[in-house]
């Protein structure tokens, strides 16, 4: 529960602070309808199945049909209501177009005034002749507010961000390679619709863009493994939309009555199909907290989960696995009505969860303790193989405890992996202890000294903190990876650690440093969030690393005083041994003990230092450099963005020129050009927008959790100082009667 | 501290011996000038005396000088601290040990230790030197001073040979044996006591750097996440000036009780010492006038009988003093351990019961921020 309520929220707030125009009810809705979008769109492939054979895949026909469609509508409305519209067709079409008209006006009233009020007002009209209708045109009715509010929130430019960061989130780690033929596939829709609304023009357009393509990138994205059912999905998209809407075009006069009739109708499948996927999820869902596996009963409870769970990458592949072996035509009606229940409820659910987002945040109860180094081989081929173990109520995790064994090129394999596929999306992959080839040979050598006994135990404790940092982040806890690397009993070898050994860790990290901030002069910052944090990120860590020094040479004396206290005390017994005075030799043998007694706190105070300080800052320093990492990775998708701009201009001056030269054949294949590099353009400034979104997420994170840290180190080093100066007043107590007894 | 009993009937002092203090110290270029005040035996008045290193080492020739005091070389001096070095190197410092810690602080300290040793000394304090020293506005030791045979001890091979000469005294025997074994044992825990309180200081001051450099990670700025990590940063720096606090006095503590009572200690284990070799030098010297005594022919007889029997007299004038000194000494320096352990073990007592406090202050400050 937790994790879910959790995780919805943050990207809402940050698109706040770019447009600061959103309400929080729109918010709500917003990510229930983008729910409802993701859940149909996987919802539709099953049906869809079923209509592939009949429905001509002509993908062409959208070309055709946008055209006349532009008139009437805008075509942001064209998009959903052709996807809707399909389901329709599937099911029960004429019932559900029935019921639903009285909403259906209201409907297109709201559509044509744009106003965010009126907006709202009819989601409660809708929401209450939901109430009072049956099972099908409840559902319906319900949907038609989702459809409208859908579209409401398109038409204000600044309710994209937030869109788009679902999307960029829903964008699955694992899909990098899948995603690629998607993306192909993907890029078209909203690229013919780009280059069509160029004629209308308008606002509209801009609005339709947006959603049409987070629609396409953002929630068919986050399911790579259907790729086989997603072109099914687009020709059966297409096909359909070209049939009821190619009607539409040809009856002019009665083109609203007809568009009244096809979102509405439309609405009440595609319900359905939110309603299925969310029925299904619940029961698949392996991360939500508790209500794994509880009947629908709770239906706000796993209502709300399901909405976050959605919003994030999470567990897509086992849910879609299930998703997609469940009978669908059984779903779409047994389903729909404990569904339509769930709707009304989110909503104050959500608004709960917004409130409680603070107290929540990272309260996940999952605790990976990294225990026991063992040295396993010998010579130059021994390694370090370390306990790791869980404790967790999670469900996601087959037991509440496990433990697994794990070797530590094993912790870096999974920092890789990571790192490779949340990096580039903007996530701060808490970097593991760099690779200390020393302390390692120490350690195969055999030489056992305090040192090495210290090295380890730094070591072992960077790896436990490293850990719990990947799986307090909401995102990556979420991944295989993780989990793999949390309970599976043998773990793949991991082999290309060598890069990350030592020294070489750190210049790849300033590498990755000396080029954001060489691109950031090239880029001249637009956003001056960004400027301001590079330059923080580069002070602090400065700053870390002073402290870092610092309290390491702090560490340093208390050593040395703990080494002299135990000289002291073995010159104070010998003193009291070669003194001749009963009570004077048993006082300095008394002292020699106490001051034995203080070489221990001694050690403990240096260990409390290295432990709480020390390290922690360490850690930062680590994870700044992790922090630049994301400064990089979206300099780098701006410089994508950039590129494809740079292209798409010359394509552009390439087509002027074969139109002054008057090559018609050249020029068709000039104009197919730049219709791509136009697509490519909006895209990689939407992957851009949506890294920046992610980074700045995660860069505000970061620093609650940096300042979140601070304090509860400080408050266990206060405690341990605290109790060692307590230690040191009873040493005193119980020696000063030792003293005065001398005479 | 030692001998601190003051014979009131004997004494020709002017002052009262155990009022003596040592209460500045001002620089002026390579010089140190310490300022000695005392209180009259008549009335409330105060001597105040300015008084340089070469007056300590006037005034110390002067006591080991003597010659007409019989047993005078039984006396264990009350040792003088070596001569301060201004600006001078670490390695220097460090042969002054914890006399050289703290803006000469604790040098004051044993400073006026010696004096108040030497004032209450029964035989010392009776030497003119003293009270010259005490209350006389004109510095008397500005001229150079002719070097004492006591005044170092030239250890030379023969000389060396004749620290293990036999004893004819079971006593001495013992007590040469155990000032021999004390001298390294206490010198040892003085140089490891040192070592302690030196990497207190270093820990204090990398604290304060610590405090300090945390300054530099505030942040202005309206930004509600800024100004709590800010605020944690000034937190953490109050919590480290406390603990450089703490630390600067359980350093201080350590240096002015057992630290300088180890130095003391260990001071007059040397005087002891050296009395103790001068003492058997007088021994050597007696034999070797008893040999020649015996060896002598009749027409020398007389005169080395004369030797003899003077050397003889001599030697047990300083045997009964010495014995006298040892058995002083021994019981003093009981007591000066006891009170010297005794206040260290309060004063840190006192110093780790105000850090707790401290140190839970904060505690709670963080958990109600937190």
């Amino acid at each position: 529960m937790a994790t879910s309520s959790e995780r919805s929220p943050p990207p809402f707030p940050d698109s706040e602070d770019q447009d600061a125009l959103d309400s929080e009810e729109v918010r709500g809705r917003e990510s229930d309808e983008d729910d409802g979008e993701e859940l149909f769109l996987s919802a539709t492939n099953t049906p869809m199945a079923k209509e592939e054979s009949p429905s001509a895949p002509a993908g062409l026909l959208v070309d055709l049909l946008s055209d006349p469609l532009i008139e009437p509508l805008s075509s942001s409305m064209n998009k959903p209501s052709s996807e809707l519209f399909e389901g329709l067709t599937n099911d029960t079409a004429v019932t559900a177009g029935k019921p639903s008209v009285e909403a259906s006006d209201e409907f297109v009233d709201i559509l044509g005034s744009e106003a965010a009020a009126q907006r709202e007002e009819v989601d409660v009209t809708v929401e209450a002749a939901a109430g009072d209708k049956g099972g099908t045109s409840r559902g319906a009715t319900d949907l038609l507010a989702d459809g409208e509010t859908r579209s409401a929130p398109e038409q204000e430019a600044t309710s994209a961000a937030p869109v788009m960061d679902l999307g960029g989130l829903q964008q699955p780690p694992a899909s990098a390679k899948v995603t690629d033929p998607l993306e192909d596939l993907l890029s078209d829709p909203p690229a013919t619709a780009a280059s069509d609304a160029h004629k209308p023009g308008g606002a509209v357009v801009d609005l339709f863009d947006d959603e049409g393509s987070d629609i396409f990138t953002g929630a068919p994205s986050s399911k790579p493994a259907k790729q086989p059912q997603k072109s099914l999905f687009g020709e059966a998209d297409e096909d359909l939309f070209g049939e009821p809407l190619g009607a539409v075009s040809k009856k002019a006069t009665s083109k609203e009555q007809k568009e009244k009739s096809a979102p509405a109708s439309a609405g009440e499948p595609a319900h359905i199909f939110t309603e299925e996927a969310v029925g299904t999820v619940p029961n698949a869902r392996p991360v939500s907290s508790k209500t794994n596996g509880i009947p629908p009963e709770e239906d706000s409870d796993i209502f709300a989960e399901a909405t976050v769970e959605l919003s994030l990458d999470s567990p897509r592949s086992e849910r879609r696995k299930e998703a997609t072996t469940k009978p669908p035509a059984s779903a779409s009606t047994s389903v729909s009505a404990a569904a339509s229940l769930t709707k009304p409820q989110s909503a104050a659910v959500e608004e709960l969860e917004e409130e409680e987002e603070e107290e929540l945040e990272d309260k996940f109860d999952i605790y990976v303790s990294v225990k026991d180094p063992e040295k396993i081989g010998d010579g130059m081929n021994a390694y370090m193989a370390y306990k790791v173990s869980t404790q967790t109520s999670l469900p996601m995790f087959r037991s509440k405890t496990f433990t697994v064994r794990r070797r530590f090129s094993d912790f870096l394999g999974l920092y890789e992996k990571l790192s490779e596929k949340h990096g580039p999306n903007g996530l701060i992959v808490p970097p593991p202890p760099e690779k200390n080839l020393l302390g390692m040979t120490k350690m195969k050598v055999g030489k056992e000294d305090s040192s090495s006994a210290d090295f380890l135990e730094r070591r072992r404790g960077a790896l436990e903190r490293y850990l719990q940092r990947v799986v307090t982040h909401p995102m990556l806890l979420q991944d295989p990876d993780v989990r793999e690397f949390l309970e599976k009993e043998e773990l793949p070898r991991a082999v290309s650690t060598q890069a990350l050994s030592g020294a070489g860790f750190l210049k790849m990290l300033t590498k990755a440093t000396d080029a954001v901030s060489k691109m950031t002069i090239k880029m001249n910052e637009s956003d001056v969030w960004f400027e301001e944090k590079l330059q923080e990120v580069e002070s602090a860590d400065q700053q870390f690393r002073k402290l870092h020094a610092l309290v390491e040479s702090l560490v340093v004396h208390r050593k040395e005083l703990s080494l002299n206290t135990a000289s002291f005390a073995k010159s104070a017994a010998m003193l009291g041994s070669a003194e001749d005075n009963t009570a004077l030799s048993r006082a300095l043998s008394q002292l020699a003990e106490v001051e034995d007694k203080m070489e221990q706190l001694h050690q403990d105070q240096a260990a409390n230092d290295t432990f709480s300080f020390a390290e922690m800052i360490a850690d930062f320093i680590r994870l700044l450099g992790a922090v630049r990492g994301t400064f990089d990775q979206r300099m780098k998708a701006w410089q994508r963005w950039q590129d494809a701009q740079a292209m798409l201009q010359k394509k552009r001056e390439l087509e002027a020129k074969l139109l002054w030269a008057n090559k018609p054949d050249k020029l068709q294949l000039a104009k197919e050009e730049i219709a791509e590099w136009e697509a490519k353009v909006t895209q990689y400034e939407r992957d851009f927008e949506r890294v920046s979104a992610t980074v700045r997420k995660e860069v505000v994170r970061f620093e609650k959790e940096k300042t979140k840290n601070f304090k509860r180190q400080i408050i266990v080093y206060l405690e341990s100082l605290l109790q060692s100066q307590q230690q040191l007043i009873k040493y005193w107590e119980a020696f000063l009667p030792e003293a005065k007894a001398i005479a | 501290m030692m001998q601190e009993e003051v014979n009131e009937a004997t004494s020709v002092l002017s002052v009262y011996g155990h009022t003596v203090k040592v209460t500045e110290v001002s620089q002026d270029g390579d010089t140190l000038t310490f300022i000695i005040v005392s209180q009259k035996l008549s009335g409330t008045g105060e001597y105040h005396v300015d008084r340089t290193y070469d007056d300590f080492e006037w005034l110390q020739q002067h006591l080991f000088a003597q010659e007409d005091v019989p047993g005078i070389q039984g006396v264990i001096f009350p040792p003088l601290p070596a001569r301060p070095q201004v600006n001078a190197s670490a390695k220097a410092m460090k042969q002054l040990g914890f006399l050289g810690l703290g803006e000469w602080q604790p040098y004051c300290k044993a400073l006026e230790t010696f004096l108040r040793q030497v004032a209450a000394h029964s035989i010392l304090s009776k030497n003119k030197a003293v009270e010259v020293f005490l209350t006389s506005t004109e510095p008397p030791g500005r001229q150079k001073v002719r070097r004492n045979i006591f005044n170092r001890l030239s250890q030379a091979v023969e000389e060396m040979r004749k620290e293990g000469h036999k004893d004819v005294d079971e006593f001495f025997q013992t007590e040469r044996d155990h000032n021999l074994v004390l001298t390294g044992h206490t010198r040892m825990a003085g140089e490891k006591f040192l070592d302690v309180v030196l990497t207190e200081q270093k820990i204090a001051v990398a604290c304060g750097h610590f405090a300090a450099a945390l300054h530099l990670c505030i942040e202005n700025g309206e930004d509600p996440e800024k100004r709590a990590f800010s605020r944690v940063c000034v937190k953490l720096s109050e919590v480290f000036d406390s603990i450089k606090k703490n630390m600067m006095s359980v350093a201080v503590n350590d240096m002015n009780t057992l630290g300088l009572g180890l130095d003391l200690d260990s001071r007059y284990q040397e005087a002891e010492k050296e009395m103790l070799f001068r003492r058997i030098c007088k021994l050597v010297e007696l034999e070797n006038a008893r040999k020649n005594a015996e060896k002598a022919k009749p027409v020398k007889k007389n005169a080395m009988e004369e030797v003899k029997k003077a050397a003889e007299g001599e030697f047990e004038q300083i045997c009964k003093v010495a014995k006298q000194e040892i058995a002083h000494l021994s019981q003093d320096r009981v007591g000066m351990v006891q009170k010297c352990l005794t206040q260290w073990c309060e004063q840190q007592l006192q110093t780790a019961k105000e850090g707790a406090d401290v140190f839970n202050q904060h505690l709670q400050a963080f958990k109600a921020m937190a």
